[in-house]
C-alpha cells in the first residue's frame, strides 16, 4: 500500500492531547505510523487543520424508512441531483441522498465512519444492501430493542442473562453494532393506538415500564460488555415538558457503571438531546430545557449525549417513534407513512420545515446550541443533526460555524421573525463560548469513537489507529474575519484518508475506498431456551421463516469488521 | 426591449430540455453566446445552436428581453423554466413544463401546451391560446406547494388535475376541463367556462371553482349551500353553491369554518 506523508498541518488530536501543534502525520499500510520512507507522497498541510476522519454516532442513513423517505417524497430529488462526475456516479436528494450521495457528502466533509442509528431487525437485509451501496465510509447499523417482543417477555422477568443471549443472537444475525432503544414501550403500545409518554406508563399486554425496559436493557449491555452503551431515544418526544421525562430516564442510569475492553465508560447515550430538552406547558409557553439536562449530564459522568441540531431547512423526520410521527403529520398536515415491523418495531416518516419564520423553529435552533455549549466535557457531546430528523447531515458545516462563532449565531438570531421570543424563552443570547478546534476534534472524532468503543481504532492520530484523516482548508492560526469561511472550510476537505486511501483531494472524490460494515460478534454460554423461544416465535408470529432473516454473506455484507466480545465467562 | 428569437432547424430526435430557453439566461447575453447555452436532447448534454437558429442578442436585464420561439416545438420541454420577467412567445405548440416554476414575466403560447405547464408558478402570467394538457399550475410530483400566484388563461380546453395542490393565484379555462380540480388545494381560484368533468376539488380544503357549463359527476364530498349572485369574469349571474370537500380538515379563520367553495352557474 501506498505511503503518505501529511506535512506542516497543524494538528488536533484530543487522542494524544495536541492542540495545534505544526506536526506531520504518516501513512502506512493503511495506518497511522511514527515515520515513512523518502518515497512517501507528500501532501502539503502548511496553513491548514488536520484531524482524524469525523465520526458519526447518530444518523438515519440506511434501510427501509429511509428508502421510504426517498420514494414518498421525488420532490426532495427536485434541483438536488449531481450528475456522474470523476469517480462520482450520479447522485440525488436534499434531506434523504441517493446511498452515493451520502458516501460522498460524508467524505468531502471529512467524516469518514458513520452509525446508522436504527435498524428495524426484521429488514438488516435491506439496511446492509443500502450500507454496501454506500462508497468509502465505515458504517455499522443499530438494531432497535426497546420494543421488541422477546426484550419486554424477558425483562417482565428480570431476565438479564436472557435478554443478553437474545441480543447476542440479534446482533450476529442482523450484523449489528448496538444496543438502540426508541421511545421505549411506547412504539408497542402505539399497535394499541396508545403511548407510554412517562418512563412509568405501562405498555398495554406486556405489563412493563419503560424504566424497567431501560434498566434492563443497560444491565444486559454491560452483561455483554458491548463496545457502544445503550443508545436511547426516550419517551415523550418532542413535547413541551418533555425535559422532566429526559431526567427521569437519565436518571435509570443511575450507580451503574461500564463494563467493557473498549475503553468506553458511559452505560447509556441519550440521543438528538434538543428534542428531549422542551420545558414549558404548550407550544405558546414553549421554553428551553437545554439547562436543566446539560446541569444533569455534566455531573453525571456515566451518560454521554449527542446534541441533535436544526438546521433550518425543509427536511423529512423518520423515527421508530411511530405515535410521535401520527402527531407531527397532525401538526403541520403534510404527508404520512406509517410502518408496523411485526414483533420488533414501528416507524414513520412526515416531511418537516423548520422555519425561521416560527417561533417553536427558532427556539428548537438555539437548543440545538445551548446544548453542547452548556456542556463542559466536550468528550460526552457529540454533534449530530439526527439527519434527517432536524436537518441533513450537510448542514454539519454550519453548525460548526454556529459553534465556532458567537457572531454567526448572533447574525442568525437578528434573522428571526421572532427574535425576542427566541431570546427570553432561551439562554442562547447569554452564551458567548465559542467551540475550539480541539474541542470540536472532541465533539466529532474522540468523543463519539470512545463512545462507540471504536477509541483505539479511529477519532485520533496516534500510531497504530487507522489512517482516517481530514485536512481542512482552515488556518487555525488566523483570525477568523467572516464567520461564512468557517463553513466553507468545514464543507470540502482539502484531503481525506481514508484506511490510507486518499479518498477526497481538493474536494473532489478520488477514490471508493474499501468501505467495512463494522459488526459485533459477542459470544455467550449456549443458551437453548432463548434458541427455543426464538424458533418458536418464528413459527407462531413471524411471516418469515428464520431461515429468511439473518443478512449474511457476500451480498449482504461484503467487507466486515468484526468486534469480538466473549461474555462465556 | 430587446428581441431574440430562436427558429428550429434541426428537429431533436428524442424529447429537447430546453430549460435555458428564459430571458433571465438569455439576458446580457449576445446571439452568439445564447446558441452556446446547454440543453439536453435525452441524457445528451448540447447546445441550443445545434437546434435552433438563433437572431437578435438579448436585453441586459431578463425584464428587457424577449423571446420569440418559431418552428415545431411539439417535442421542446421547459420553455419559460423559471423566468422571472420579461416576455416569451412560442408561435407553436410545445412540449411539457412550459413556464414551471416561472415567477414572472409573460409567455403567451399561441399553439397547445403539454402537461405541467405552469408548475408550481409563483407569479406572471401565461396565456395558452390552443389547448393546455393535465397537471396545469399543478404542485411537482409529490410535492404539497402547486401554483400559488399568477394568472393562467387557457383558451382552448384544459387536461385533468388542473391547479392540484394549489395555494393562490387564477386559472381560466374558457373551453372545458378534464377530470380532477383543484385536488388537495389551499387556496387560488379556477374558472372553467365550459363543462366539467367529474371530481372537482377532490380534498379541497380551501379555495374557489366556478363552472359557467355543466359538471357530468359530482363529488360526494361537497354539500348544497344555497343560491348567490356573483360576477365572476365579466359575467353576472346566478350560482348554486357547494362547501367542501367535507371529509378533510379545515381551518378555522376568526372563528368560521373555511371550506372550498363550488359555484355553478344556474
Amino acid at each position: 500500500m501506498s505511503e503518505y506523508l501529511i506535512k506542516n498541518g497543524h494538528v488536533f488530536d484530543p487522542v494524544q492531547g495536541i492542540k495545534g501543534d505544526k506536526k506531520d502525520i504518516a501513512i502506512k499500510d493503511g495506518k497511522i505510523v511514527d515515520k515513512v520512507g523518502s518515497g512517501a507522497k507528500v501532501i502539503d498541510a502548511t496553513n491548514k487543520t488536520v484531524m482524524a476522519g469525523a465520526v458519526e454516532i447518530h444518523a438515519h442513513i440506511a434501510g427501509p424508512k429511509v428508502n421510504l423517505g426517498r420514494i414518498y417524497r421525488p420532490e426532495d430529488k427536485l434541483f438536488s441531483c449531481t450528475p456522474t462526475k470523476g469517480m462520482e456516479r450520479m447522485g440525488g436528494g436534499a434531506s434523504i441522498p441517493t446511498t452515493f450521495k451520502t458516501g460522498y457528502e460524508y467524505a468531502k466533509m471529512g467524516y469518514t465512519t458513520a452509525m446508522e442509528a436504527a435498524m428495524p431487525p426484521l429488514f438488516s437485509r435491506h439496511v446492509h444492501e443500502e450500507i454496501r451501496d454506500t462508497p468509502i465510509i465505515d458504517e455499522g447499523a443499530f438494531p432497535v430493542f426497546g420494543n421488541n417482543w422477546f426484550v419486554l417477555e424477558y425483562l417482565k422477568n428480570q431476565e438479564i442473562e436472557n435478554t443478553a443471549a437474545y441480543i447476542a443472537w440479534m446482533l450476529r444475525v442482523t450484523k449489528g453494532y448496538a444496543v438502540k432503544v426508541v421511545n421505549p414501550g411506547g412504539t408497542e403500545a402505539w399497535a394499541w393506538g396508545l403511548n407510554c409518554l412517562s418512563v412509568n406508563d405501562p405498555v398495554p399486554y406486556f405489563d412493563i415500564t419503560p424504566a424497567e425496559i431501560v434498566k434492563g436493557l443497560i444491565d444486559a449491555n454491560e452483561y455483554l460488555g458491548l463496545p457502544h452503551s445503550m443508545h436511547i431515544h426516550p419517551n415523550n418526544l418532542g413535547n413541551p415538558g418533555c425535559y422532566e421525562t429526559t431526567l427521569d430516564t437519565l436518571k435509570l442510569a443511575e450507580g451503574k457503571k461500564a463494563k467493557n475492553k473498549f475503553g468506553r465508560e458511559s452505560v447509556m447515550h441519550l440521543t438528538h438531546s434538543q428534542f428531549h430538552s422542551y420545558k414549558g406547558t404548550n407550544w405558546g409557553d414553549f421554553e428551553s430545557g437545554a439547562k436543566e439536562v446539560t446541569d444533569y449530564v455534566n455531573k453525571n459522568k456515566n451518560i454521554t449525549i449527542d446534541t441533535g441540531n436544526v438546521t433550518l431547512d425543509e427536511t423529512t423526520t423518520m423515527t421508530a417513534d411511530g405515535p410521535f410521527e401520527h402527531h407531527l403529520t397532525g401538526l403541520n398536515h403534510l404527508k404520512w407513512a406509517n410502518v408496523d415491523v411485526e414483533l420488533e418495531t414501528a416507524a414513520g416518516v412526515v416531511p418537516y420545515i423548520y422555519s425561521p419564520n416560527i417561533s417553536v423553529c427558532a427556539i428548537q435552533w438555539a437548543i440545538g446550541l445551548e446544548i453542547p455549549l452548556m456542556i463542559k466535557d466536550p468528550m460526552r457531546c457529540y454533534i449530530t443533526t439526527d439527519h434527517p430528523n432536524a436537518g441533513p447531515f450537510t448542514r454539519y458545516p454550519r453548525v460548526i460555524k454556529w459553534l465556532m462563532s458567537a457572531k454567526a449565531r448572533e447574525t442568525q438570531i437578528n434573522a428571526f421573525k421572532h427574535k425576542d421570543k427566541v431570546l427570553s424563552q432561551t439562554a442562547i443570547g447569554t452564551l458567548d463560548r465559542e467551540i475550539s478546534l480541539y474541542e470540536l476534534a472532541q465533539m466529532t472524532r474522540a468523543g463519539p469513537a470512545k463512545c462507540l468503543g471504536l477509541g483505539a481504532m479511529c477519532g485520533g492520530l496516534k500510531p497504530g489507529m487507522d489512517a482516517d484523516v481530514a485536512v481542512y482548508n482552515f488556518n487555525p492560526n488566523k483570525p477568523v474575519a467572516d464567520p461564512e469561511d468557517i463553513e466553507k472550510a468545514f464543507s470540502r476537505c482539502a484531503a481525506v484518508f481514508k484506511n490510507g486511501v486518499q479518498v477526497v483531494s481538493n474536494g473532489d472524490i478520488v477514490s471508493n475506498g474499501n468501505k467495512r460494515t463494522l459488526w459485533v460478534n459477542a459470544k455467550v454460554k449456549d443458551n437453548p431456551q432463548v434458541m427455543r423461544d426464538i424458533s418458536e416465535k418464528f413459527i407462531k408470529y413471524y411471516s418469515m421463516t428464520q431461515n429468511n432473516y439473518e443478512a449474511l454473506g457476500h451480498h449482504f455484507v461484503p467487507n466486515p469488521y468484526a468486534l469480538e466480545v466473549d461474555a462465556t465467562q | 426591449m430587446e428581441t431574440v428569437t430562436i427558429t428550429l432547424k434541426n428537429a431533436p430526435a428524442l424529447y429537447l430540455e430546453a430549460d435555458t430557453v428564459s430571458p433571465d439566461t438569455f439576458a446580457g447575453l449576445k446571439a452568439a453566446k445564447i446558441a452556446e447555452l446547454p440543453v439536453f436532447e435525452g441524457n445528451v448534454p448540447s447546445t441550443i445552436g445545434k437546434y435552433f437558429d438563433v437572431s437578435g442578442d438579448a436585453g441586459a436585464t431578463a425584464a428587457d428581453t424577449k423571446i420569440v420561439v418559431k418552428g415545431d416545438v411539439k417535442k421542446v420541454k421547459y420553455l419559460g423554466f423559471k423566468m422571472s420577467a420579461g416576455e416569451l412567445v412560442i408561435e407553436k405548440t410545445a412540449d411539457q413544463y412550459v413556464g414551471a416554476w416561472m415567477k414572472g414575466g409573460t409567455i403567451l403560447a399561441k399553439g397547445d401546451v403539454g402537461a405541467f405547464a405552469a408548475t408550481a408558478m409563483k407569479g406572471g402570467e401565461l396565456t395558452i391560446e390552443g389547448n393546455a394538457g393535465n397537471y396545469l399550475g399543478a404542485a411537482y410530483r409529490g410535492d404539497w406547494r402547486g401554483m400559488s400566484a399568477g394568472k393562467i388563461l387557457v383558451k382552448g380546453n384544459a387536461g385533468s388535475d388542473i391547479g392540484m395542490y394549489m395555494l393562490g393565484g387564477e386559472i381560466v379555462v374558457n373551453g372545458n376541463a378534464d377530470v380532477h380540480v383543484m385536488t388537495h388545494a389551499e387556496g387560488g381560484k379556477t374558472i372553467i367556462k365550459g363543462n366539467a368533468a367529474s371530481k372537482l376539488g377532490g380534498q379541497m380544503v380551501e379555495g374557489d371553482i366556478y363552472v359557467f357549463g355543466s359538471i357530468e359527476v359530482m363529488m360526494p364530498g361537497f354539500k348544497p349551500n344555497g343560491e348567490v349572485e356573483l360576477e365572476v369574469a365579466g359575467t353576472k349571474a346566478k350560482f348554486a353553491h357547494f362547501i367542501g370537500d367535507m371529509g378533510e380538515r379545515h381551518k378555522k379563520k376568526k372563528g368560521v369554518v373555511v371550506y372550498g367553495n363550488l359555484y355553478k352557474k344556474i
